[in-house]
């Protein structure tokens, strides 16, 4: 198997999956209006009744919808990273994971390609809604632009991988609903998404520790700093753990001796 | 023409949580053979499938394609396989040509070479005219076709298939049967064809009938029919699998 094998299929996957979502417009819409509708109007409505204090990155008053932009951009990927572990169950339903599986590439490999073809997605909608947030008003530094798209693909990697993760433990579609309860709402609730830590510690000390702990929080500060131009490296360290953690627990679930297909049983 | 043996399978058993699926079975399939797996439903051909395919590990017994271990040489082993499974593995909402683009770059196929086994291979099944068109605007019968030359693209040395004429009408289902034995002796080509259907057996076929994940006969149609001194598939059939349906 030369490189070039791997090359070419990696992009196969990539472009598969960049093209099913540019043609499917609904799903392309939807996971604009997502975060758009918690900008203008979540966010809009809480101006008045959250105070932030100067915090790093910021170095200035801000309002609400800035602090809550990267937590946005965190939530984009979260429900893609979610929304790619949906079209996995889907796609071993339907059959097409198989396809993937008996083609001469080693296991890993096609899941790290999944993934990141996953993350290409839910960059191109991060970036279409800071254009959206842009005209809005809601600007960063120009070079932060630049830069938080480094901080994206290991966030989005670390959130997919989760949803990979998610996928070997999930038998059918219908569980989708599920992850929904207890993995996206509890990980961006618990987070620092909407709002900072110290202002968490005032209500509640458990949550503020939760919050903290969360691989999700650890990614959207990440966002946070990259899009002012700075580099938080505990949060990446934190994210980089995470997604190696998830990854590895994935490949192990993927795998036809030990993980959760065996489980499963055949369809025999 | 050569003739290789493509498949090779040695005492060969699984189980599902302590219930077994595949008892010792034992098999080769040669170059330019057309083996037809008969066997009731939970007869163990999916599961049979399924390590072929190496969905599932092999605990115990050898798989082998074209002298690849499955287990030790995964990747060249599945590099010799192409595979039709039960269920439609097309993406609907994309082109006839992207599905196949998509398995090419699987592959490692180049561009150039992609392109000419596509056409090479729809061109076979009168398909390359509608090559733009969308999986999901195909009947059963063609998006069939198309996933039948999908598994030819990169050449492989056995075809796999699954129960692939389920669903489709009697036209649709011979035209396939017809393709694929045409594929077997023209292309010296093994295939492995599960079945429940009988008519798809042609005179010079090898079966394997599978029951309760044993082999209860194989060989050459006549041979078997000899053996169970019968002179239908049918009724041989039938007294193997104690009047199990197909």
């Amino acid at each position: 198997m030369s490189l070039m094998h791997y090359w070419r299929a990696m992009w196969g996957i990539i472009g598969r999956e960049l093209w099913r979502f540019i043609t499917q417009r609904e799903r392309f819409i939807s996971a604009l209006v997502r975060p758009l509708v918690w900008l203008f109007v979540f966010a809009a409505g809480f101006r008045a009744a959250l105070g932030l204090a100067i915090t790093p990155p910021y170095e200035t008053y801000i309002l609400y919808e800035v602090y809550i932009t990267p937590g946005l951009i965190g939530m984009i990927q979260l429900f893609n990273g979610m929304q790619s572990s949906l079209s996995m169950v889907y796609d071993r339903e339907m059959g097409s994971m198989r396809i993937l599986m008996v083609c001469p590439l080693p296991r890993w490999f096609l899941l790290l390609s999944k993934l990141l073809a996953g993350t290409g997605v839910s960059i191109l909608q991060v970036y279409v809604f800071l254009i959206i947030a842009w005209f809005y008003d809601i600007r960063a530094p120009l070079e932060g632009y630049a830069l938080i798209l480094p901080a994206l693909v290991l966030s989005g990697l670390m959130l997919g991988a989760l949803g990979l993760l998610l996928s070997t433990f999930i038998k059918q579609l219908e569980n989708f609903a599920g992850v929904m309860n207890f993995v996206i709402f509890p990980l961006f609730f618990m987070s620092t998404a909407l709002y900072p830590l110290w202002k968490m510690k005032e209500s509640s000390v458990l949550l503020s520790k939760l919050a903290e702990y969360n691989p999700f929080s650890q990614a959207v500060e990440m966002i946070r700093f990259a899009l002012y131009g700075q580099f938080d490296q505990h949060a990446f360290f934190y994210t980089l753990g995470a997604f190696i953690l998830f990854m590895a627990a994935a490949i192990l679930g993927y795998n036809p001796s030990k993980g959760m297909m065996v489980k499963k049983g055949g369809p025999n | 023409m050569n003739t290789q043996t493509a498949l090779a399978i040695e005492a060969l058993s699984f189980s599902y949580s302590g219930k077994k699926a595949l008892d010792q079975i034992s098999f080769e399939i040669n170059s330019g053979e057309c083996t037809i797996l008969l066997g009731p439903n939970g007869a163990g051909k999916s599961t049979l499938f399924s390590l072929i395919t190496r969905l599932y590990d092999t605990h115990a017994g050898r798989i082998e394609l074209c002298g690849f271990d499955i287990q030790k040489d995964t990747r060249h082993a599945l590099a010799k396989l192409g595979v039709v499974f039960q269920q439609t593995t097309l993406d609907m909402d994309l082109s006839v040509e992207q599905n196949l683009r998509y398995h090419t770059a699987l592959h490692g196929l180049s561009k150039k070479v992609a392109q000419q086994r596509i056409q090479q291979e729809l061109e076979r099944l009168n398909m390359y005219d509608r090559r733009f068109e969308k999986i999901r605007q195909l009947n059963g019968g063609h998006r069939r076709r198309v996933e039948i030359a999908r598994a030819l693209l990169h050449k492989p040395a056995l075809l796999l298939l699954d129960e692939p004429t389920v669903g489709l009408d009697v036209p649709s289902r011979l035209a396939i049967v017809e393709y694929v034995h045409q594929l077997a002796k023209e292309e010296n080509l093994a295939v492995l064809w599960a079945s429940h259907l009988i008519d798809e057996i042609y005179p010079d076929d090898h079966l394997i009938v599978l029951h309760k994940g044993q082999i209860k006969a194989k060989g050459t149609v006549d041979a078997v029919l000899e053996s169970t001194q019968t002179t239908a598939i049918k009724d041989a059939f039938y007294n193997l699998t104690q009047g199990e349906q197909a």
